[in-house]
């Protein structure tokens, strides 16, 4: 549900120089990804619109054979993400720097490696970015304790406000109704009743 | 001409909504009645103006005038008439005029149903309302002209994104911008009652339908999004959190803690200053999605700087609309007086409680939403903020809520009896004890994930808690003879709220089951080939070229068998757009109760032959439509209150005496 990104497709070097990301992010600017104005309404209309281009993603081609690891490296590959795309995982994603780093993540378990040390193999190349569940530390303290901050905040402004009530409580009752608001009063019961 | 005439009719709009937003509210702070009454026919006559400039710009897209800058950016001839007209809105400035037409319908709608309102409240909140349209106006006038002439004129246009090329998304923006567009109502009434210094139980039933009907619309717009998501993006997925869909959702749930808050102001006269609150956050939070995709700050930090004019310029007017109203509440609010008492352990409690925790929610989004763009301004280090993380930090905080939601109904205003309404909910809570172990039995142990249960348990508990909750109310069990007429009498907003509450349980079924049991194929698949997918046979029959109006379109004809006898056929697309030339894909499929058979196609595999397919059974995923539908349809059934009709209860009594 996210704006797929198109780097030219035919140009599909594998990862052999250093960072590829950052040739690919140099093409995609140049692409024009929001350059001129019918171009900028595109985009932005389709971000409004939640859209994507279609995802073709995981190819049968780059599977692995044995379904238990297969299963292990979509389960990686739905928490990593696709750098030079919009909020996408590089298993949601036709983009071939999603494709290059499906096959390493593939590559790795392969060679044996744990989720853990895949997670860290990819980590060590693309930074922190690539993951799209931020780990905890503390540049994002803020990100992954705010909730909870939020939550307690929220429930000790409640308590203050039940804390603050009988103060008021302890004003004097209300005059007892008269005889004539009575009357009205049990008119409206009856007239809602019917 | 007729471009320029809409161009004028903006013009002249903008120079009534200026008149609307300054004369009523001197003429209700001097109670001048002459001036206050201006606001109804300037509403009016700001409506048809941006009407016309609205029906200019869908004629440019009908008749395809491309000397018209806009419509040569995004249509072309062959494209379907539908598509031409939702062209209208498919691109930036268009949307905007959509928006402002949406706004200035609300200001409309508010002198046509709105003759019983006090003339005081009436007026601010016109002039609120047109001071947002001035806003907007000016934004459309100063950098977003739709209207520009192109010299000369293209022989044909460049085509609208196919993606956008579909019934799903040609309906979404109007009825998301509905919603939106819609709590600038709430909003208008909240700041014209901060001007007032006065909330009481009319402002609320007068601002309670109104949030409804936004509510409605934005529900509808973002359901529709999904589903359209869903059957077109070709992987069966329908929500990612993506920053877009955020921008929705954050006023869906401000919107929704708004219309229950509501309920307490109009019932209990309580909890005024923080519905109050929500009123502005929730169309602050619209604003804010207006914002994000709109400045385009979200596609990348160079895309707001290639046209810092936009991007400023709705940033500012979002800070002079939330910054301000914000200051004006923090110096009313407190001299808003406490209205009725109640103790926590209360419907108004429990309402509480809830709006704590969806307003949390909301929170959390906004934070995981915004928190790469702090973190870049802040030299924190580029941050990804995904699916992942929503999905660990806002669930948990949407369990309990989904707890309180089944017993909170039950509970009596001002002082509830707890034990009671648990001792009254023992069963059901057995039963979504027994559901959790249930499932948990059925998928394996832990050869699924742990929270199936939670998730089911939670469903069950909601759904059959709403049932009972309803079944009491009209003494199913008790005086079953008077059930049926008991169940007559019962409010229309007591049946939408037990409905949308029931519609929310199917809704978790279907999310729960379809996050946690979805099974994948993919794999080459040559004509003639079978795969098994959850006990249904898909044979690859034949792959063919089919021309569409504007694309040519790849067919694949799958035939689907089971337990050895063909039950039918399905037909998944993958489009290639003429104008301009990009692919779609079409997902073929095949619902029922217990889920959907969702088939793609995808590309000729050169090595094997065949073609690469994707076959997936999605388990309950009609239930969340089913889901979505219900709260839709408790929505307007409890709009359809009569207590919603002002002075309508006046009406009733005169119709009483005449029968």
């Amino acid at each position: 549900m996210t704006l797929t990104c198109h780097p030219e497709r035919s140009e599909g070097s594998p990862l052999g120089t250093s960072f590829p990301i950052l040739r690919r992010l140099g093409r995609m600017r140049s692409l024009g990804f929001a350059r001129d104005d019918g171009r900028i309404a595109a985009v932005f209309v389709a971000a409004l619109l939640v859209l994507s281009a279609p995802a073709w993603a995981v190819n049968p081609d780059e599977m692995l054979k044995d379904p238990a690891q297969e299963h292990r490296a979509r389960e990686l590959g739905k928490d990593l993400r696709c750098l030079v795309c919009q909020n996408q995982s590089i298993d949601d994603s036709d983009a071939d720097l999603a494709k290059d780093l499906r096959v390493i993540v593939r590559e790795r378990i392969a060679k044996g490696d744990s989720d853990d040390q895949v997670r860290k193999f990819v980590v060590d190349r693309y930074g922190d970015y690539v993951l799209l569940k931020p780990p905890f530390k503390m540049s994002t303290l803020a990100l992954w304790l705010g909730p909870l901050a939020l939550f307690l905040g929220a429930l000790w402004a409640v308590l203050a406000f039940y804390r603050r009530r009988p103060a008021e409580k302890a004003a004097p009752p209300p005059p007892p109704l008269s005889a004539e608001e009575q009357r009205r009063l049990d008119k409206l019961l009856k007239e809602s009743e019917r | 001409m007729i471009a320029e005439i809409g161009h004028f009719a903006l013009v002249l709009a903008l120079c009534v909504a200026v008149v609307q937003a300054v004369v009523p509210l001197m003429g209700a702070r001097r109670g001048n009645a002459a001036w206050m009454s201006v606001a109804g026919p300037a509403a009016t006559l700001q409506f048809l103006f941006i009407a016309v400039a609205f029906g200019a710009l869908t004629n440019a897209y009908v008749t395809s005038d491309f000397s018209v800058m806009n419509v040569a950016q995004n249509s072309h001839t062959d494209k379907p008439m539908l598509y031409k007209v939702a062209g209208v809105w498919g691109n930036h400035e268009g949307s905007l005029l959509l928006w402002i037409t949406i706004l200035a319908l609300f200001g409309f709608a508010v002198t046509l149903f709105g003759r019983n309102l006090p003339p005081g409240l009436k007026s601010r909140a016109l002039a609120v309302q047109a001071t947002i349209a001035v806003g907007f106006l000016a934004f459309i006038l100063l950098t977003s002209n739709p209207f520009a002439r192109l010299e000369p004129p293209p022989i044909n246009g460049q085509g609208l994104n196919p993606m956008l090329q579909d019934p799903g998304l040609a309906f979404h923006p109007p009825f998301l911008y509905l919603g939106y567009v819609g709590f600038s109502m709430a909003f208008s009434f909240a700041i014209a009652a901060l001007l007032e210094g006065r909330v009481d139980a009319a402002w609320a039933r007068w601002v309670r339908p109104w949030t409804l009907a936004a509510w409605v619309f934005l529900t509808c717009g973002i359901i529709l999004g999904s589903w359209w998501a869903y059957y077109t993006l070709g992987w069966g997925g329908w929500w990612y959190w993506d920053p877009v869909e955020n921008a929705s959702f954050m006023p869906w749930l401000a919107g929704t803690a708004l219309l229950h808050s509501a309920i307490v102001v109009e019932k209990r006269d309580a909890l005024k200053s923080w519905t109050i609150l929500l009123a502005i956050v929730a169309f602050g939070l619209s604003l804010l999605g207006t914002f994000l995709v709109r400045s385009g700050v979200l596609t990348s930090v160079h895309a707001f700087a290639t046209d810092p004019a936009r991007g400023v310029f709705i940033l500012l007017l979002l800070c002079a609309a939330v910054g301000g109203s914000l200051a004006l509440y923090a110096a009313r609010a407190p001299t808003m007086k406490m209205g009725g008492l109640f103790s926590p352990i209360s419907r108004e409690g429990a309402l509480l409680l809830n709006n704590v925790l969806m307003a949390t929610g909301a929170a959390t989004v906004l934070l995981g939403t915004l928190y790469p763009l702090i973190a870049d301004a802040l030299n924190l280090g580029k941050v990804s903020v995904g699916p992942p993380f929503f999905n660990a930090v806002f669930l948990p905080l949407m369990a309990p809520m989904v707890l309180v939601m089944a017993a909170a109904p039950m509970l009596s205003w001002k002082r509830g009896d707890i034990a009671g309404v648990l001792g009254r909910l023992k069963f059901i809570g057995a039963l979504a004890l027994g559901a959790a172990m249930l499932v948990w039995f059925l998928q394996g142990g832990s050869a699924g994930p742990w929270w199936t249960g939670a998730g089911f348990a939670l469903a069950v508990w909601l759904g059959l808690g709403t049932l009972w909750d309803m079944a009491e109310r009209i003494g199913l069990f008790s005086r079953p003879g008077q059930a049926l007429s008991r169940a007559a009498k019962l409010p229309n907003s007591a049946w939408g709220m037990l409905l949308a509450h029931f519609g929310l349980a199917v809704f978790i079924v279907g999310l729960t089951a379809s996050s946690a049991w979805t099974t994948e194929h993919i794999q080459t698949q040559k004509v003639g080939e079978t795969v098994d997918v959850s006990g249904y046979g898909v044979t690859l029959k034949s792959v063919d070229e089919v021309p569409g109006p504007n694309y040519t379109a790849t067919r694949a004809t799958f035939e689907i068998s089971k337990g050895g006898s063909v039950i039918g056929v399905m037909a998944p697309e993958k489009r290639m757009y003429r104008q301009p030339p990009r692919p779609t894909t079409t997902a073929a499929i095949r619902s029922g109760i217990t889920g959907d058979l969702y088939v793609v196609i995808g590309d000729p595999d050169p090595n094997k032959g065949g073609w690469v397919t994707r076959l997936y059974f999605n388990p309950c995923i009609p239930w969340l439509w089913a889901g979505g539908l219900l709260l839709i349809v408790g929505g307007l059934i409890s709009l359809a209150d009569r207590r919603h009709r002002v002075g309508a209860p006046a009406r009733a009594a005169n119709a009483a005496a005449k029968a």
